[in-house]
């Protein structure tokens, strides 16, 4: 049996895992789809404190597998599918295996909202896409649509600017959510278009690509066809809960809203990172959640005994 | 080993073994996450398996003919045909399997 399995590998996951391992916890961390978590989807990070010119996001989780490794955790390169918490030792079942542990850690972390129309999957990296940075590159000269209306959405257009013709922004509400600086800077960008009040209701396309979005306008009801190709989703994030739902208590949205900080509604088992927090969604403040997690989890464990 | 447009037949569709292709880019974030993966596969299928990486931008001509917008892409070919691709970063004991399953 392991004394603490943390599930997750981003900054929360892993900072759990240095944090454990030198208490001589020797955590299993199951690292999920995405070892190293949301951040490989991002390119430069400048407000890590510590990297004063930047880092990239995969080169920051690579230094943080290697110190999470180099004191005593173990990565698992699987994926939970479920878990039983209803007695202990607590249960969790990978796509490989059973794991039987004292306390759990759950850092699964959050992932881009799709729009839940029914072509998704099938146009899913075809034309549509949730990483701006990962894949803007793939259109130099052409145009392409950003869904959404918030910070990460005005931080896309532009960066997809530097390489498509025309961007246009799509947002279902009359006004952008976004800070001033970042709404200020898509306004002035001279390619970034704007939609307003504007819903997409169904994507359509040939060779198994997107060409066209239909569009809904919620003010005047009517709808238009805009071409397209390529579309970004920019609508915020879903926390990765599915396996526990049923195990823990979940809040707003499916999110954990942990209790005293890092506890939950079942002692044993604790949380940390994005799958907690809607609100700051930062790398640095994953990596602290992780910490104090860790910290918890140590202290529980010590009772125990 | 590093594919390009120029070998890209004679290395992989005229291949008597399986072969997985890595398409990446230099700017690619999640493909900097993958290399190591690709390196290790490359070793540890050796005499059984080609794995190979292909730069998009230095290399468009591939790119495109396989229609890859999305990065990394892993395509697996075998008989001089692509057999699967899956798209994203992947884990190592996925592209095991799915290679051991081409053997």
């Amino acid at each position: 049996m392991e004394k603490l399995v943390i599930i997750g590998s981003g900054p929360a996951g892993l900072t759990a895992g240095i944090y454990a391992a030198r208490a001589n916890l020797s955590p299993v961390v199951i690292e999920g789809d995405t070892p190293g978590g949301q951040l490989l989807w991002t390119t430069e990070v400048e407000n890590f404190p510590g990297f004063e010119t930047g880092v990239l996001g995969p080169e920051l989780m690579q230094k943080m597998q290697k110190q999470a490794t180099r004191f005593g955790s173990k990565l698992i390169g699987e994926s939970v599918i479920s878990v039983d918490f209803s007695q202990k030792p607590f249960k969790i079942t990978t796509n490989k295996q059973t794991f039987e542990a004292e306390s759990v850690i759950i850092a699964s972390g959050a992932r881009s909202r799709m729009l839940g129309l029914p072509k998704d999957k099938e146009y899913l990296g075809k034309g549509l896409h949730t990483c701006a940075t990962c894949d803007g590159a793939f259109y130099r000269g052409k145009i392409v649509a950003v869904i959404g209306g918030g910070d990460s959405a005005m931080e896309d257009a532009n960066f997809l600017s530097k390489f498509a013709e025309k961007v246009i922004i799509i947002h279902r509400r009359d006004a952008l959510s976004a800070s001033q600086i970042m709404q200020a800077r898509a306004k002035n960008n001279p390619k970034i278009e704007f939609a307003y009040t504007s819903e997409v209701i169904e994507y359509s396309g040939s060779n198994g690509r997107i060409g066209e979005l239909k569009l809904l306008n919620s003010q005047t009801k009517e709808t238009s066809i805009l071409k397209v190709d390529g579309i970004f989703m920019a609508i915020g994030h879903i926390p990765n809960t599915e396996p526990f739902v049923g195990q823990i208590k979940l809040g707003k949205n499916g999110y954990i809203e942990p209790i005293n900080w890092v506890y939950t509604d079942v002692p044993g088992i604790f949380v940390a990172g994005d799958v907690a927090d809607w609100r700051y969604r930062q790398a640095v403040t994953a990596a602290g959640f992780g910490c104090m997690a860790a910290l918890e989890v140590e202290k529980y464990l010590a009772g125990k005994e | 080993m590093d594919l390009t447009d120029k070998n890209f037949e004679s290395e992989v569709l005229k291949s008597d073994q399986p072969v997985l292709v890595d398409f990446f880019a230099e700017w690619c974030g999640p493909c900097k996450m993958q290399a190591p993966i690709i390196e290790e596969l490359e070793q540890e299928f050796a005499g059984k398996a080609k794995v190979l990486s292909l730069d998009v931008d230095a290399n468009q001509q591939t790119a495109s003919e396989f229609q890859v917008m999305s990065i990394p892409t892993l395509i697996f070919f075998k008989n001089g045909k692509a057999v699967e691709r899956v798209m994203g970063l992947q884990r190592k004991d996925a592209l095991v399997d799915k290679l051991n399953s081409l053997l």
